[in-house]
């Protein structure tokens, strides 16, 4: 009997490469001007999900994302590396969104996707280092959570039994499925693409990309279902408006501060013998050392 | 009512360091509001835990005991939180951004439609205009923190929502006793009528603590080093140095994710905050996810061949060149003089 696995990924800006003209006016990230990637924990989360499958026949592995149009290429990274599809949420009613109204929005995504054995997530994404809408969304559903999960061991009798990475050691826990699992950093390595299915999957589309595209790849659908990308725009989920985008997030910024470094007196040292030995003496007769 | 609450941490029966950092952050907020701050521990076996608490200004700690609260799972811990903020609906709920405060933490924030900052670097009061609905309010949690890689600053406020949540790192907030013979109110919480079979669904089949291995936050002399540093194999001069004075090794983010290091000695936002008396920063550009970690150390040496690296703004001494050339003579030097 194989599982029903959902994996959460979000693109995120590449935040370890941030150039200058990266921060829109009005305080918030301007997206477009950083290269996109899949979040890194997220792949440890597939990989994990994708393991699942190697070891129970007949399981499945759908992607969910929230995010603008362009998110759709997670997916498609998604699919080349073995998940079986994907679903992408994006409407502008989702703008501006805290983790809370993340989490609801996502959290409506997987009651309408209804049936599901585990949902898997990385523990937190690059832009934002919260580590919130894993647990969130668990509550939201009603269903237990484990995070900081570096190895799955199996999925059986309706009760998963994983390895979690603490600050001082490691704890082996059992929880009921349906559950959310988040996966540290420390978890093995996504694998990498496969080429049978970047040929398969490249072009799998959204109906929005298909709208902008040449139209020789628009009849690709009929023949190949596989290559549709569903998007579901707030129309398509069951929710309330008000908990979703800005009226849903009970966090606001006030103030975005562009990290200035304060100016110190320094004093340059050259790297020769004699200038690093008079330091190091000052620093033994201030005994700052030794 | 509008008091502020500390959800403390306890391993093996003592108040973790965080908690206390926390509990010293919350009486001077509660002093500024002119509120109490009141602390929840729990866990099994904690009797006369309230005394560890109340030194650090606590006026009143909730105390729940029970077998099913050891060690730590998130949905009895939800359930036991949940109750009581219900009857004492406090303005500010502060926890460790720790494994155990980040699990906990978003749980009790979503099942509340209350709002969370996680990894807060500075906590202060302040007031907020909101233009639009020409509407002002007083005294609101200022939660700040870095965003974005660590490179904005966001103040983040929770106008509407109690209580305004926000989780800390351990070492970033100062650990100061209040008063010595500071007593408050001990309220016991009747887990057992609260507790339900299915908050105890998750079992911990297992768990092995072992003590960190470095701990590098207790060290006075840090020597760091970054993705500069080219190789894990390089690394070994920065232990040769930590080693004769004393100090111990740290790196950056950029050094930790590469493998040149453990992540249990990374400096910075999503590392430790560390506040030595000396500081080597080698091959450290030093972007402000590192330097938020370590700014407040005593004296900064910086070691790079870049002359323009950001780090050297904010370093007492500023050595441009090689650190494989440096640090060896450095050690030498050293050993000569200090005999």
């Amino acid at each position: 009997m194989g599982l029903k696995i959902i994996v959460l990924a979000k693109q995120v800006p590449d935040t370890r490469n941030v150039g200058k003209d990266a921060m829109k006016a009005d305080g918030t990230v301007n997206r477009a001007a950083l290269p996109a990637i899949f979040n890194p924990e997220d792949l440890n989360a597939l990989e994990q999900a994708l393991r699942l499958k190697d070891k129970y026949p007949g399981t499945t592995v759908t992607l969910l994302t929230m995010g603008p149009g362009r998110a759709a290429d997670i997916i498609r990274e998604g699919l080349f590396r073995g998940a079986d599809d994907g679903i992408l949420l994006t409407d502008r009613a989702f703008a501006g969104s805290d983790t809370l109204a993340t989490s609801y929005a996502i959290s409506c995504a997987i009651r309408k996707i209804a049936k599901y054995d585990l949902i898997i997530a990385g523990r937190q994404a690059i832009d934002g280092d919260t580590a919130q809408v894993g647990p969130q969304v668990a509550e939201k559903i009603g269903i237990p959570q484990v995070t900081y999960g570096e190895e799955i061991y199996s999925v059986e009798k309706g009760k998963i039994s994983m390895k979690r990475r603490l600050e001082r050691g490691v704890e082996t826990v059992e929880c009921p499925v349906p559950a959310v699992v988040t996966i540290n950093s420390s978890a093995s390595a996504c694998r990498p693409r496969n080429a049978k299915l970047v040929q398969k999957y490249k072009h799998a589309q959204t109906i929005t990309e298909r709208q902008n595209q040449a139209e020789d790849y628009i009849d690709l659908t009929n023949d190949r279902p596989y290559l549709n990308i569903p998007e579901w725009s707030v129309n398509d989920i069951e929710s309330d408006l008000q908990m979703l985008g800005l009226s849903g997030s009970p966090t606001k910024v006030k103030q975005i501060e562009n990290v200035v470094f304060q100016a110190k007196e320094s004093r340059k040292i050259q790297a020769n013998d004699q200038e690093i030995e008079e330091l190091v003496k000052e620093l033994i007769a201030n005994h700052t050392i030794g | 009512m509008d008091n502020i609450f500390v959800i403390c941490e306890i391993e093996d029966g003592k108040v973790a360091d965080v908690s206390l950092e926390l509990l010293t952050k919350g009486r001077s907020l509660a002093n500024q509001l002119n509120c109490k701050l009141e602390a929840l521990a729990l866990g099994h076996k904690l009797k006369g835990i309230e005394d560890q608490i109340y030194p650090y200004g606590a006026d009143v700690v909730h105390v729940g005991d029970d077998k099913r609260l050891e060690p730590y799972t998130t949905l009895p811990f939800t359930s036991i939180i949940m109750e009581l903020f219900k009857k004492e609906k406090p303005q500010i709920a502060l926890l460790g951004a720790t494994t155990m405060g980040r699990d906990l933490g978003p749980r009790v924030s979503s099942a509340l439609q209350s709002g969370l900052t996680a990894d807060c670097t500075a906590l202060e009061i302040g007031d907020h205009e909101d233009k639009k609905a020409k509407k002002t309010y007083k005294n609101l949690l200022y939660q700040i923190r870095p965003a974005f890689g660590g490179n904005i600053v966001a103040t983040i406020i929770n106008p509407d929502c109690r209580p305004q949540m926000a989780t800390v790192r351990e070492g970033v907030m100062k650990k100061e006793v209040f008063s010595k013979t500071h007593k408050g109110t001990l309220k016991t919480i009747d887990a057992g009528a609260i507790l339900k079979p299915e908050d105890n669904v998750v079992k911990v089949i297992e768990r092995h603590i072992e003590k960190n291995r470095v701990n590098i936050k207790n060290s006075s002399i840090i020597i760091s080093g970054g993705y500069g540093m080219a190789s894990k194999e390089n690394f070994s001069v920065l232990y040769e140095l930590a080693e004769v004075l004393g100090g111990e090794v740290g790196a950056s983010r950029a050094a930790v994710d590469a493998g040149f290091a453990d992540h249990d000695r990374q400096v910075g936002q999503t590392g430790v905050t560390v506040r030595p008396k000396l500081y080597i920063a080698c091959g450290i550009s030093g972007q402000i996810q590192h330097t938020a970690g370590m700014e407040e150390s005593s004296m900064v040496i910086a070691i790079n061949n870049d002359p323009g690296a950001p780090i050297n703004k904010i370093a007492d001494y500023v050595i441009t060149g090689d650190v494989m050339d440096i640090i060896p003579k450095l050690i030498k030097s050293y050993k000569k003089n200090s005999k």
